[in-house]
C-alpha cells in the first residue's frame, strides 16, 4: 500500500506542483494518475521512489515513511518505466533486462537466465536478446522497458507515460499485454498518462489532476466518466464521455445478423441492387472490405479489388463492449458492423440502432434494481 | 628518402623516444581529467574556473613552458620529465574541458532512469555515463594525441625531443635530407596514432553502429 498524506510540492521558482495531496493506493491495484501537462501528476509518481523530495507532507509504502529509507534501496524494490523506456544504449536487450538483479547483488550468469525469462513473459522473441536497445522498434523497447522493470519481481511498478511515443496500433498491444501481465502478477502499479481513454481502459482506480496539482478525483473508471466530481473533471474527460463510458458495458445480448458475404473469384456473378452491400471475405472468411453495385462492375472492368471496394470498419471482436460494437457499425461503409470470431473470421453483422436499444434495456434494468432497493427500504 | 632509409634504426629509436614523451602525458592528462571533469561537471562555477584556467594555461607557449619547468619543479635542464610535465600541462588542460562535454552528451533520460532503477552515483558514472561518452571523448582524445605528437619535437630545442632532433642536427648540419625524414616520420606518428585511436573508439563502443540495420517491426 502506498500512501500520501498531506504531500505537497514547490519548486523552487515558486510552482506548486502538487497541492496537498492525500491519496490511498491499494497493493495490489492498477492506478492511473491522468491530467492534463503540468498537473503535478508526473511529480506525484516520481516522490514515491524519491526521485522528488516533497517540500512538506509524508508518502508511506506499507506503513513505513519512505524519507526514513536509502533511496538507492528503495528504488531496487520499485519497478520503473518510462516513455522510449530508457534503455541502457550500450547494453543488450538481455543486460538491460539483468540490470536490476545485478545491481541488487546477483551474479550476472543468474540475472541473465532469469531476464530470458522475463522475456519470453512480456512476450519478446528470445532472439532479440543479444540486440542493442537501437536495433528494436519503439514497441519492442517498450518492451524491454517492462521486461526490465519487472526483473527483480518488485511490488511495486511505477510507469511514466510509458506507451505515449508508440504508434496507436503497438500501443493498443502494449496496453493489452500490460492488462495480460496485471491480471497475473498483481503488481501495485502506478501508470502516468495524459490520455484518459488509456487511464480508463487500464486502471482499477483512477486519480484526475487538475492544474496547480489539485487531486480532482479519484474513484472507479467507470464513476469518473459516469459522474464526474468536479467540472475540471468533466471538462477533462470530454464531451463525449457519455460514448467512452458505453466500454463498461458487455455487448453480450446485441443480435449478430446474417451479413451476405462473397469471395473475390465470385464478386463478378453477384446480384447486389442499388444502395445493397456485400462484405468481401478471404477464403478463410476474414473481412477484406465491402463493395457495392458501382464496385461490382469496376470489378467486372477489370479494376483490382483494392480500387473497388471501400475498406472496412472497426471490428467487433468476441466479447467485446457496446462501444466496440456500435463503432464497428458506424464506421462501416454499408452501416453495418462485422463481428468476428477469435479467428478472426467472420460471424455476424451489428445494427447501430440494436446496440442503442441494447443500452436502453440495460440503463432501464438499472433503474428497475434501483427503485426496488428503494422499495425494500419502505417496507 | 635516402637519410631515413639509411638511418632506419636511429629513426626507429627515436621514434620510441618520442612515442613515450607524448603518450604518457596523455594517460596521465586522461587519469586526471576523467575524475575532475566527472566532479566539477555539475558545479557551474567550479567548472567556469577550471575551465579558464585551463585556456590560460594552453595559451603558454611550449618552448616557454619547457624552459620554466626545471626551475619551478627542481629538475636538470636536459631531464625528459620536463618535457613530460610540459605536455601534462597541456594534455590536461585540453582533456578537462573534454570530460564534462563528453557527459553532457549522455541523454538526460538514460541517466535518469538508472538513477530511478537503483544506481548508486558512483556506479551509474562508471558502467553508465563513462561508457555513453567515449565517442565524443574518443574525438577529443584523438586531438590531444596528435597535438602532443607535434609539440614533443619542440622540446628538441632544449635537447629532448624524439623525432624533433632529425630537425636540429639536419638544421645545423644544414642537411635537408634529415629534416624531411623527421618531418615524414613525424606525420606517419601521428597519421598511424590517430587511425588506432579510432579504431580503439569503435571496438569500444560496438552499439552505436547498429542503427542503421534493418529494425524489426513489434
Amino acid at each position: 500500500m502506498i500512501e500520501f498524506s498531506e504531500v505537497t510540492k514547490q519548486f523552487p521558482d515558486g510552482t506548486t506542483a502538487v497541492d496537498n495531496l492525500n491519496l490511498r493506493i491499494e497493493s495490489g491495484s492498477f492506478t492511473v494518475f491522468v491530467g492534463p501537462s503540468g498537473c503535478g501528476k508526473t511529480t506525484s509518481m516520481r516522490m514515491i521512489n524519491r526521485m522528488i523530495t516533497p517540500t512538506s507532507g509524508t508518502i508511506s509504502v506499507d506503513g513505513q515513511d519512505i524519507s526514513k529509507i536509502n533511496p538507492v534501496k528503495l528504488r531496487l524494490g520499485i519497478g520503473y518505466v518510462i516513455q522510449s523506456a530508457g534503455l541502457l544504449p550500450h547494453r543488450t536487450v538481455v543486460d538491460n533486462v539483468a540490470t536490476v538483479p545485478v545491481l541488487r547483488g546477483d551474479s550476472r550468469r543468474a540475472a541473465r537466465k532469469a531476464a530470458l525469462e522475463v522475456l519470453e513473459r512480456v512476450g519478446l522473441d528470445l532472439s532479440l536478446a543479444t540486440r542493442y536497445p537501437a536495433q528494436l522498434s519503439g514497441g519492442q523497447q517498450q518492451r524491454v522497458g517492462v521486461a526490465r522493470a519487472l526483473a527483480a519481481d518488485p511490488p511495486i511498478l511505477l510507469m511514466d507515460e510509458p506507451f505515449s511515443a508508440v504508434d496507436p496500433v503497438v500501443r493498443e498491444d502494449l496496453q493489452s499485454e500490460m492488462q495480460r501481465l496485471q491480471a497475473e502478477l498483481r503488481k501495485t502499479i502506478v501508470f502516468v498518462t495524459h490520455d484518459i481513454d488509456e487511464a480508463v481502459k487500464l486502471g482499477d482506480r483512477v486519480a484526475v489532476f487538475g492544474r496547480g496539482g489539485r487531486l480532482q478525483q479519484y474513484d472507479e473508471p467507470q464513476r469518473v466518466l459516469s459522474s464526474p466530481a468536479t467540472d475540471f473533471v468533466s471538462d477533462f474527460v470530454g464531451r463525449d464521455r457519455g460514448y467512452r463510458g458505453l466500454s463498461f458495458r458487455g455487448a453480450g445480448e446485441v443480435v449478430l445478423h446474417n451479413i451476405r458475404t462473397s469471395t473475390e473469384d465470385r464478386l463478378t456473378e453477384l446480384p447486389l441492387g442499388q444502395g445493397e452491400w456485400a462484405l468481401v471475405v478471404t477464403p478463410q472468411g476474414t473481412p477484406r472490405g465491402w463493395i457495392d453495385v458501382t464496385g461490382v462492375e469496376a470489378i467486372r472492368a477489370g479494376r483490382m479489388l483494392s480500387e473497388a471496394a471501400s475498406a472496412g470498419g472497426s471490428l467487433f471482436g468476441k466479447g467485446g463492449d457496446l462501444r466496440q460494437a456500435l463503432d464497428s457499425a458506424i464506421s462501416s461503409p454499408s452501416g453495418i458492423g462485422v463481428a468476428v470470431d477469435e479467428s478472426g473470421a467472420v460471424v455476424g453483422g451489428i445494427d447501430a440502432t440494436e446496440v442503442i436499444e441494447q443500452l436502453a434495456r440495460q440503463r432501464q434494468a438499472e433503474d428497475e434494481e434501483r427503485n426496488r432497493q428503494f422499495f425494500s427500504v419502505d417496507t | 628518402m635516402n637519410y631515413l632509409i639509411d638511418n632506419f634504426p636511429k629513426v626507429l629509436d627515436l621514434t620510441r623516444t618520442h612515442l613515450y614523451l607524448a603518450l604518457v602525458p596523455l594517460l596521465i592528462g586522461l587519469l586526471i581529467s576523467i575524475p575532475v571533469g566527472a566532479a566539477i561537471r555539475n558545479i557551474s562555477w567550479l567548472r567556469r574556473v577550471t575551465l579558464t584556467v585551463a585556456s590560460i594555461a594552453f595559451t603558454i607557449p611550449s618552448l616557454a613552458l619547457f624552459v620554466m619547468i626545471p626551475s619551478l619543479v627542481g629538475l636538470k635542464i636536459l631531464d625528459p620529465l620536463n618535457v613530460v610535465i610540459a605536455l601534462t600541462v597541456y594534455a590536461t588542460a585540453l582533456l578537462v574541458r573534454a570530460v564534462p562535454e563528453a557527459l553532457d552528451s549522455v541523454p538526460a533520460a538514460v541517466i535518469d532512469s538508472s538513477t530511478a532503477m537503483g544506481f548508486t552515483s558512483l556506479r551509474r558514472a562508471v558502467t553508465v555515463e563513462l561508457p555513453l561518452a567515449i565517442p565524443v571523448l574518443v574525438a577529443s582524445i584523438r586531438v590531444v594525441a596528435v597535438t602532443n605528437i607535434s609539440l614533443v619535437s619542440v622540446g628538441s630545442l632544449i635537447g629532448i625531443g624524439g623525432l624533433g632532433k632529425l630537425f636540429t642536427e639536419g638544421y645545423q648540419r644544414d642537411y635537408p635530407d634529415e629534416i624531411l625524414a623527421g618531418i615524414i616520420a613525424i606525420v606517419v606518428l601521428a597519421l598511424a596514432f590517430d587511425a588506432l585511436l579510432y579504431i580503439a573508439g569503435r571496438l569500444l563502443t560496438p552499439w552505436t553502429r547498429t542503427t542503421t540495420k534493418k529494425v524489426a517491426r513489434a
